[in-house]
Order: C-alpha cells, then structure tokens, then sequence
C-alpha cells in the first residue's frame, strides 16, 4: 500500500570517485595485493534502470492527462478562483441552517455506518476464504485443491466487480430501483465498501507474520479458529484502522452520492450550489472537515488500545 | 504389536522451492518411533532436524519413500483425515508461535482450538475457557505470574516456555520440539526438559525433540538419533553414544563448506531491498 522509499529516494552519488579508478587499476596489476576497496553495489545499476524506466513511462502519462499546472497561476484563472472562494468565507451560522445540516449530519453518519457494517457482512466472510493463508489443504504440498483454488479465486473476482463498479453508478441505480432517499446510499456503500474492505483485509491478514497461523493449522486447527487465535491479534490494529478509514472514505462518498439524491449532507450541498450559495457550502465542508477529524481520533484511540 | 507412532522408509523430503539438483534437505530416512517413546535428535545445524518434525507433523509432504504416522499415510488419506492426525500431534516451533499482542493465557489454550467449535473458540477469546489448567501448565515452566500478561511483555526464554505450556493443554498423544532450550539458561533447560519429560512419561505421549545442547540429550533421553546434512548417522540407545560419534557428527561443521565466492552477485537481489 505504501510506495517503498527506494522508488523515490536515491542515495546522491556514484561512490566510485576518479581517483579510486587508478587505484583499482594498480590493484589489478599487482593481483595479490590485498583488495583495498569495497566491492560495486549489484543492485545500483538496477535501480537507476528503474528510476529511467519510470520517467519514461509517465511522461506519456503526463501529456496525455493534459497535466498543464501552471493554468493555475495566470490572471484570470486566479481572479475566477478568488470570486469562488469569496463565496465561502462567510459560513452561513443561522439557527435554522445549523438545525437542518444537524439533521443530515446525523443522517451522512448513519448512512455512512449502515454502510460499512453491511460491508463488513459481507467482507468479513469473503476474507476469510479469500485468504491464502488460512487453507488447510495447501499444508505440506504448498497448494491448494483444485476446487478450493476455484472457490478462492471466484470470491476474489466477485471482490474484483464489486469494487470495480463505482459507488456513484450504484447509487445511481438504486434511486432508480427504490427512490430517493438515504437507503441508495447505504446499499451503494455496502455494495463497493464490501469488495475493497474484502481485498485489502486479506493483503493485511496476508502480509503479517504467518508463524501464528501456521502453527495453529500445523497443530490442527481449523481454518476460522487459526485466523481467531493467530491472524487477528497479529494483524488487529492495522484492520481496525483501516476499517475506520473506511467508515471516513464512506462519510466523503455519501456526500458525492447526494449529488444523485441518495440523501444526508451530500444532498443539501447539491442544493446549495445550485442556489450559488457558497456561505451554506462553506457551513457544509466545515462539518465535513470535523467528521473526518472524529474518524482520525477514533482510530488513533482503538489503536492505542490495540497496540 | 502395537503400531508405531512413526515408521519411516527411505524416506526423501526436500525444501520446498529448492532447485531440482539441490540436496535434500531429508535423504533416504529410516526410523520407527514407538508410542510413548521419548527421542532427542542432535546435529548441527542445517542437518535436517527441523524439516523432520516437519515431516513427521504432516506439514510437509515427502518426495520419496514410505511415512506412516499412527500406522496410516497421511498423503493418502483424505484432507479431512489427514487434518485429524495432525490434531493428534503438537509441533512447537524454535520460534514460539504467539501473536505479539494476545494474552499469554490466551496463546496457551489455543492448544484447545482442534477440540473446541467455532462458538467455543470465540467465547473463549472474551472469556477465557479454562484458565486454571493454563495456570498449571504455565506454573510447571515457573510463568504462573504471566497468566494475564501479555505476550511482547515476556522476555524471550519466557515466551519460549510459554510455547511449550501450549504443549501441555493439547491432548495430543505426540510432542514435537523443536530446540526448546535454544533461549534458556541450564537451569530452567533443566526443569523445562523435567517438565516435558514428565508430562509426557505420564500421558504415554511420543516426545521427539531436537536439541544443540548435545550434553542435556545425552543426561535426559535414553534414544538419541545423530543427524547430518539430512541423513541419520546413528540411531542408537544413549549408553552406546560413545564421544567419537558426537565429535564426527559435528566435525568440521564451519569449514568443510567451500567458502563463498567473495562478493558474488546474489542470483535474485531482494525485491524492494532498499539498502
């Protein structure tokens, strides 16, 4: 998940300076002298061939997303930026106004956690036979039967189109087939929400230490039993975080799916900036900004309790 | 006759992953092992010791020759079957095997786990089945005060003994060790070999047990087998161990190898290797 350092850290300098160069050739001559100097890094040629590799692929990549910065910066770009932003440095704090973002704050949360605990549902058991490292009958062999290698691999394409499918056309098409309302949200939610959190639960259960697990097999345990005693506390703080950056990133979607009419905050910022009324938008980022500095907290206090 | 708890036949293993021409890390194996028999395996390191516990356990399959574990073929049997036998034997690792953030009582009633469903096993993640049987084992290590500790506050002798506390909750009619000493002082070497021992002399439990310490397999186990580079150099009663076997099994371990070419380029560098 993370990119690894050494695809965007290089160490500065070739070591080998000119000078060493004859000193490398009078070690040659005299070839039983002592090898005076620290044999050439093998992997340095490798990872400049990488770094070269790279550029050259997203220069393309650059010029046909259009990837022109600078447009930013011209006068007219920044005059049309600042009347936008104007708008909003009036945050709309009326009694009324407040009293209705309340009432959709409460229903963005719901659906937001609805969402997510559906997800989980139906995640949860898909993880636990997604997981390569839970099979009883790669033991020994080091693979699996063929029909548990079918089971595995079809649960992993259904992850695959479910999250392939955007939440956005989800939801879109749950207004059509139930209305309006909060209920789109949700399933949408459930829908994409169960494919990611069931691809990057196994990678995380998957890239733990296995020693646990594989003892508790070795010893006879069953697959559900050795993911309870050795995957889970191996790997609890790490899901539980990501589960509740979930629950953040489901928070965000539910606002873009009000767009469509699936109900909470989302819905009323639709309607605020078609109205151009940038004061009510300002009022809705500002919650939007304090619900996902209530999810960073909540993760950070059950880490703290997991750690 | 009873049946053996295991009986071995020229039996070849390799490392799995290894190069077709590498040398197996198991080669033409012969042993029996009765039920109830306690055996210490010594050899340095590399012999083998470890890939025959895990032979012997079911968790790694042979390439040739004839296993029996209780008198049946593991590879023939069915998943399930085969999933049975390996709930009759208990392997500790060198490494214990606990999770960093479980609870020690937790690590050691795992043992249960092949006899508990589903529901008991996560019952017994909020409430602990049986504490009082892992306050015992634990006590017979001397770690009756970590009951309720959590496993990366022991030290790593105390969580090596409580790997092997796990041992005595299994039911298991076969203890598999894996060099339980290799983080202890003589002394609690002593009273942790006492306890295995005892436990299984009691329970008619198979122990086989890989030890560097060739002295204290020499002082506790009346059948020692000498391995090297994956082949049984003797098998033979303690009386009959004489020095100069102990010496050649050991000799030369450091220098017969040839040494490294220097600063050979390794065949594949490590993937993401960042310094």
């Amino acid at each position: 998940m993370r990119p690894c350092p050494c695809r965007t850290k290089r160490r500065p300098g070739w070591p080998w300076a000119p000078a060493s160069s004859a000193a490398r050739s009078v070690s040659a001559t005299l070839s039983l002298s002592p090898q005076r100097l620290a044999p050439p890094d093998p992997a340095w040629r490798r990872r400049i061939n990488a770094c070269v590799v790279f550029l050259v692929l997203l220069w393309p990549m650059l010029v046909f997303s259009e990837f022109k910065p600078w447009i930013l910066f011209d006068s007219q770009s920044l005059a049309a930026s600042g009347r936008f932003l104007a708008g909003f440095l009036h945050p709309v704090l009326g009694r009324e106004f407040l009293g209705i973002v309340l009432v959709n704050t409460w229903q963005t949360v719901a659906i937001a956690s609805a969402g997510l605990a559906l997800a989980m549902l139906g995640a949860i058991p898909a993880t636990l036979i997604v997981t390569e490292r839970l099979s009883i009958s790669r033991l020994g062999r080091g693979r699996m039967r063929p029909a548990a290698a079918l089971v595995r691999h079809s649960v992993r394409s259904l992850l695959v189109l479910l999250r392939s499918v955007p939440e956005l056309v989800w939801a879109l098409l749950f207004v059509r087939v139930i209305g309006l309302g909060p209920t789109a949200g949700v399933l949408a939610i459930a829908l994409t929400y169960s494919g990611m959190l069931g691809k990057v639960y196994a990678e995380i259960l998957e890239s733990s230490s296995a020693h646990g697990t594989d003892t508790l097999l070795a010893n006879g345990s069953g697959r559900i039993a050795a993911f309870l005693f050795g995957a889970l506390p191996e790997s609890a703080s790490e899901l539980v975080s990501y589960t509740v950056y979930r629950w953040e990133c489901a928070i965000r979607g539910s606002a873009v799916m009000g767009f469509v009419g699936a109900g909470g905050l989302g819905q009323r910022m639709d309607e605020a900036t078609r109205n151009m009324a940038g004061g009510e938008v300002a009022t809705i980022l500002i919650v939007f900004v304090l619900l996902v500095a209530l999810a960073d907290l909540v993760s950070k206090l059950l880490r703290r309790r997991l750690g | 006759m009873a049946v053996p708890t295991y009986r071995l036949e020229q039996l070849t293993v390799r490392h799995p992953g290894a190069a077709a021409g590498a040398a197996p890390a198991l080669d033409a194996i012969d042993l029996v092992v009765a039920q109830g028999e306690q055996l210490a395996v010594i050899g340095p390191s590399g012999a083998g010791k470890t890939s025959l516990l895990a032979t012997l356990s079911c968790t790694r399959a042979p390439d040739m020759g004839r296993l029996q574990v209780f008198g049946a073929d593991p590879w023939t049997l069915g998943e399930t079957a085969r999933h049975q036998l390996r709930a009759r034997q208990c392997l500790a690792p060198q490494t214990p095997p606990l999770p960093p953030r479980q609870r020690v009582v937790t690590a050691v009633l795992a043992a249960r786990l092949p006899q508990w469903s589903v529901w008991q096993a996560l019952v017994s993640l909020v409430k602990p089945s049986d504490p009082q049987a892992a306050f015992e084992a634990l006590q017979r290590f001397g770690l009756g005060d970590k009951l309720y500790a959590r496993v990366d506050r022991l030290s790593g002798g105390e969580r090596q003994r409580c790997g092997l506390a796990r041992l005595l909750l299994s039911d298991a009619e076969v203890f598999l060790v894996d060099e339980p000493l290799s983080a202890l002082d003589p002394t609690l070497s002593q009273l942790t070999i006492a306890s295995l021992q005892q436990e299984a002399a009691a329970r008619n439990a198979t122990l086989v047990c890989s030890l560097h310490q060739v002295e204290v397999a020499r002082a506790s186990f009346s059948r020692i087998v000498g391995l090297r580079a994956g082949r049984i150099v003797f098998d033979l009663p303690r009386e009959q161990v004489t020095d100069t076997m102990i010496a050649a099994l050991y000799q030369n371990e450091a220098f017969d190898a040839p040494l490294p070419v220097p600063h050979e380029t390794p065949a594949r560098l490590a993937v993401g290797a960042c310094f």
